[in-house]
């Protein structure tokens, strides 16, 4: 660990101030920069600790919504919107531990790093983590790694669960800067790798992540289904935040965000369109699954999420419908 | 003639499921590890490691890590103290045929992430982040990390050590058994290298004591081994040093040989006269020895009626460059099965790696899992149970070693064990069994291990608070040496448990061999059984009882239950302040005459969702067979601990390697996936009856490996029998079965 700054920031405006300092960065719980900065994989200069700022509130919008405080812990959430989004909560608890979430933060959640192995290791190249050094991922061990929106710099995936339920239920995300509050819908928070994989996201260096809201619930049936190498404690190897809004047994919309697949959670809208208006069968849902996947490409070890994708949206929506699970 | 009157089975202590002698200490936090002994002005020592496989340093530069406020030094090849040159200063206990790494030795590297230098400050957090500052420059020669890629290369090992067998010698015809034979398999299984990660981290502690010699608190299986090595290497005499392991968090092996951080921590502490810690980073446990990669090929044939006509098995196995680490893979089959027709072979691929160390049933591990799948596909060829297919087959003597087995209850394994499963249950065709949408499969594997016993020397010693003390140097690598010990000497001389107080972890104590192999219960308990005994005649001599018997402290005339003096009555008597008695326990002439095995019969009940490839291991049951069961508590946790690690031996475990770099990738426990409590269904041990008047004066055989073997052998058949597909690759993960 590289010797840094610490300051505490006293508001929102102040830590936006702070973060002007070339290489500083928020801690928040700590729970993944702890252990970047522990592996020299991040350096910050200064952290700027937003821990006691009052951004923990878990309260409703005027329209029917609930507006997420970035500072709420992911088990407090998961237990506030367990009735009414069961997608979230089921995505919340599908994440890390039990001693973990009880210290990450919403905010923190939606900043989280690629778990890729060549990211954690500054022995070897990476992209995302300096820049021009090569991605070993490719060519090599790519069991985790994206089948979609891949780019030759890098094929790192987005490693949240939560942050899957949160495209596929449309959340909005609240920021605040140096220029001000600003609110960016959820698909427009992450990027993909391009050319300039070490951007993870379309946040500027002062911005603060304050709140996520999310719109009134609207499904009527939702499942989130993930798959991994053991039953708990690992992260996805492919995930499925499913939705659907039936009306008279068939299909009125549909959202489906996959998670483990890409540099960031996966919607294809244009796919979704297909769900609209269709009657909620396995013919839909596959119909669907081909779709969302039809572009996927593999990296050797990670082949097999092409169709383990597939059948993971076929069951997630089967369940999301009311089938068995 | 003194005479101890009471014989035979020990009681009413030995056999009860007594609770650790030393939970209390484990579970307050107040039992100090390796890493936890504290001194004044402590420094802490960080490794460096290599980040190239195979080649050598050019350059390395400290100058930005030495400039860190708070570093003292930086240790390197290059500014190393004069340290002997000959392998034999650095071999240990368990060391196998060939060159004992060096490290610092010299500019070469050998394996990725060599340790290479030691940064040492005043804190750990400047040593850590100066670590980081050492600027190497290397120049890389062409490495070769995987086996695949270098059978051409594959050759018998210089020598089996670590009193390992080599396969057994072929017998009768193979290919005419082969020929002959009805039914066939032939395949192959294989498996990457597994890590050890014991809970607690691999670290030295070495305190410079004001006289100038060395108290060592090491992470260490074997106290006695990591003084010879510290003492070899570092030119001290042994008076000079003593090393103590009073609790360890997990050896599983990987505490056999010593670690590189004992020798980091003895060159910075006899350098700099100071007291030095260096604790290894769980990346850092990534980087010695692991189980190695193996490709095994077994071929079986089989009458149509299910007799067994021939038996081949060769196995390919990982090794280092520079040591011949061997493991016994081949030889388990013929123990457990009679066949006529055999044939051999265990081959070592050098790679570019640290040498592999043994892993918790080392060989049996890897070489059952391929055995008793290779049997399953031939029950299943044969359309026969496999559990009749197997008691069909059994051995009734030790072919290869030419003797009786001293017991062999494994057929009351393949009953008790079949019968809690409900196996008679079990629908015989691949896919027939569904639980709603998932398949069900019911599997089962033999398992089996060596009894074995090894010298060692105990002391027993009372003194006129009335209170009994032994003492061995051997180590409680949290299997619960303390307890069963305790247990043994205070029946030995009728004393309760709270009278007793069992040393161990010191090389200050009577000599003990390293703690591995399933032998310790048996080797050090003899000597403790021995040690009362001897201590209990002095004390009857000193009573003037010749048919002693001992309770309450008393030593008591067998014919005259009244004539009863108690120790303490009899030290007085002798005009003794206490009395002692230090025996050496050896393996009996009787015990030599035959062969001893411990066996198990383990059943494993599977779903899997067919779609998804997801497996859940639902059920497991395992009928041990170990001779006498001294503590069926410490005892189940054992086999239980080893069913866990069968679980995540077939379902999760394998360090991915870049062979670019020739280096393991997911180095940590995020990503190096291990079993959690939600893989591990429902667990039923059982112990079945066996007697065994050869094996030991105790009658008992070590619990510590046998728990695992056979186990990934179990969940693969019992995956075989729900999905219809066979997988001869472990770890068995999802994609595997779509």
């Amino acid at each position: 660990m590289n010797p840094f700054q610490y300051e505490r920031a006293s508001s929102v405006g102040d830590a936006a101030r702070k973060l002007g300092t070339p290489g500083a960065k928020v801690i928040a719980g700590g729970t993944n920069l702890v252990d970047l900065m522990k592996e020299r994989v991040a350096t910050p200069s200064t952290l700027v600790d937003i821990g006691r700022l009052a951004l923990r509130a878990i309260e409703p919008t005027a329209d029917g919504g609930l507006r997420l405080g970035a500072l709420a812990t992911n088990a407090d959430t998961a237990r506030e919107v367990k009735d009414r989004y069961p997608l979230l909560a089921e995505a919340i608890l599908a994440g890390a531990s039990p001693q973990l979430r009880n210290m990450a933060t919403n905010g923190g959640n939606l900043l989280q790093r690629t778990r890729c192995y060549y990211f954690y290791d500054v022995a070897t190249p990476c992209n995302k983590r300096t820049p021009g050094s090569g991605c070993p991922a490719i060519g090599g061990q790519n069991r985790i790694h994206a089948i979609l929106g891949a780019s030759d710099a890098c094929i790192a995936v987005h490693p949240s669960d939560m942050c899957v339920a949160l495209a596929a239920l449309d959340a909005v995300v609240h920021v605040e800067g140096a220029g001000g509050r600003r609110s960016l819908p959820f698909a427009e928070l992450h990027r993909l790798p391009g050319t300039t994989p070490e951007l993870d996201t379309n946040l500027a260096a002062d911005d603060v992540i304050v709140a996520i809201e999310l719109p009134p619930p609207a499904f009527t049936g939702s499942h989130y289904l993930k798959l991994r190498d053991r039953a708990s404690y690992a992260f996805a190897l492919v995930s499925v935040a499913a939705g659907l809004t039936l009306q008279d047994g068939k299909i009125a919309a549909g959202a489906v965000a996959l998670g483990g697949v890409a540099h960031r959670p996966w919607r294809d809208r244009a796919a979704e369109a297909l769900l609209a208006g269709a009657p909620a069968t396995h013919e839909t849902f596959a119909r669907f699954a081909e779709a969302v996947l039809k572009d996927a490409r593999g990296q050797g070890e990670n082949d097999f999420k092409i169709e383990l994708g597939k059948r993971a949206i076929v069951r997630a929506l089967t369940v999301a419908a009311g089938g068995v699970a | 003639m003194i005479t101890i009157a009471k014989k035979g089975a020990l009681g009413p202590h030995v056999g009860q499921p007594v609770r650790r002698i030393d939970a209390r200490k484990k579970v307050t936090g107040t039992a100090a590890y390796a890493a936890e002994h504290p001194a004044p002005d402590l420094l802490h020592g960080v490794v460096v490691n290599a980040t190239i496989a195979r080649g050598k340093i050019t350059e390395l530069d400290a100058t930005a890590a030495l400039a860190v406020p708070g570093v003292l030094h930086v240790f390197s090849h290059e500014n190393r103290p004069s340290l002997p040159w000959f392998d034999k200063k650095y071999s240990d206990e368990d060391a196998p045929a060939g060159h004992p790494f060096r490290p610092l030795h010299d500019a070469e590297i050998q394996f990725d992430s060599q340790p290479i230098a030691l940064v040492v400050a005043s804190t750990l957090e400047a040593a850590r982040h100066a670590a980081g500052l050492v600027r190497v420059v290397y120049e890389q020669v062409e490495h070769v990390t995987s086996i695949r890629q270098n059978l051409g290369e594959a050759r018998p090992p210089k020598k089996w050590t670590g009193g390992r067998k080599g396969p057994p010698k072929p017998r009768g015809d193979l290919d005419r058994g082969l020929l002959d034979a009805d039914v066939k398999v032939d395949a192959e299984y294989t498996h990457l290298p597994e890590y050890h990660n014991p809970m607690e981290l691999f670290a030295t502690t070495v305190i410079v004591e004001e006289d100038g010699t060395f108290s060592i608190y090491d992470k260490t299986q074997g106290p006695a081994n990591s003084l010879t090595y510290a003492t070899n290497v570092f030119g001290l005499s042994k008076g000079e040093a003593r090393v103590r392991t009073p609790f360890m968090g997990g050896g599983f092996g990987s505490g056999l040989r010593p670690q590189h951080q004992l020798f980091f921590a003895m060159l910075a502490a006899r350098e700099l006269k100071r007291s030095v810690r260096v604790e290894l980073r769980r990346q850092q446990m990534f980087t010695f020895g692991h189980r190695p990669s193996s490709i095994m090929n077994v071929a079986l044939g089989a009458t149509r009626e299910g007799a067994l006509t021939a038996m081949r098995f060769d196995t390919k196995m990982e090794a280092s460059r520079f040591e011949d680490y061997v493991e016994t893979t081949v030889n388990w089959g013929p123990v457990l099965y009679a066949c006529e027709n055999t044939r051999f072979s265990h081959d070592l691929v050098p790679v570019d790696v640290y040498t592999p160390l043994d892993m918790r049933a080392p060989g049996a591990t890897s070489g059952v899992f391929a055995f008793e799948s290779a049997m399953d596909e031939l029950a299943h060829a044969l359309a026969m149970d496999p559990v009749a297919f197997r008691a069909k087959n059994l051995a009734p003597r030790a072919i290869d070693e030419d003797k009786e087995f001293g017991s062999n209850a494994i057929a009351a394994c393949y009953r008790d064990g079949a019968a809690r499963f409900g196996w008679d249950r079990r629908s015989a065709a691949p896919r027939s069994m569904r639980d709603g949408r998932k398949l069900v499969g019911w599997g089962m594997a033999s398992g089996i291990w060596d009894a074995q016993q090894m010298y060692a020397s105990a002391r027993a010693r009372i003194g006129l608070d009335g209170r009994l003390e032994v003492a061995s140097a051997t180590a409680d690598i949290g299997t619960g040496t303390y307890t069963i010990m305790t247990q043994i000497a205070a029946d030995a001389l009728g004393l309760s448990l709270d009278e007793v107080t069992f040393k161990l972890g010191d090389t200050d104590l009577p000599e003990a061999p390293l703690v591995g192999g399933s032998w310790t219960a048996v080797t050090v308990g003899s000597a403790v059984k021995a040690a009362c005994d001897a201590l209990g005649k002095k004390l009857a001599r000193l009573a003037g009882i010749e048919d002693a018997t001992f309770a309450d402290g008393c030593v008591v005339s067998a014919a005259d239950p009244t004539r009863r003096v108690s120790f303490v009555e009899a030290l007085r008597a002798g005009g003794q302040l206490a009395a002692e008695a230090t025996e050496t326990a050896v393996p009996s002439p009787e015990r030599l005459k035959y062969a001893h095995y411990v066996r198990s019969a383990v059943f494993v009940e599977v779903k899997v969702d067919e779609d998804l490839g997801t497996i859940e291991v639902a059920r497991v049951v395992s009928a041990i067979a170990a001779g006498k069961i001294l503590n069926p508590r410490t005892a189940r946790s054992q086999i239980m601990g080893g069913i866990v690690w069968g679980i995540s031996q077939a379902l999760h475990e394998e360090a991915l390697y870049d062979h670019r770099f020739g280096r393991v990738m997911n180095h940590s426990l995020a990503e190096y996936h291990v079993s959690v409590n939600r893989d591990v269904g429902e667990v039923d041990i059982a112990f079945v009856e066996e007697h065994d008047e050869h094996v030991n004066a105790l009658g008992a055989k070590g619990v510590g490996e046998i728990g695992q073997v056979g186990v990934a052998a179990a969940v693969a058949n019992a995956v075989f029998h729900a999905t219809g597909r066979r997988v001869r690759d472990l770890p068995i993960t999802l994609d595997k079965l779509l």
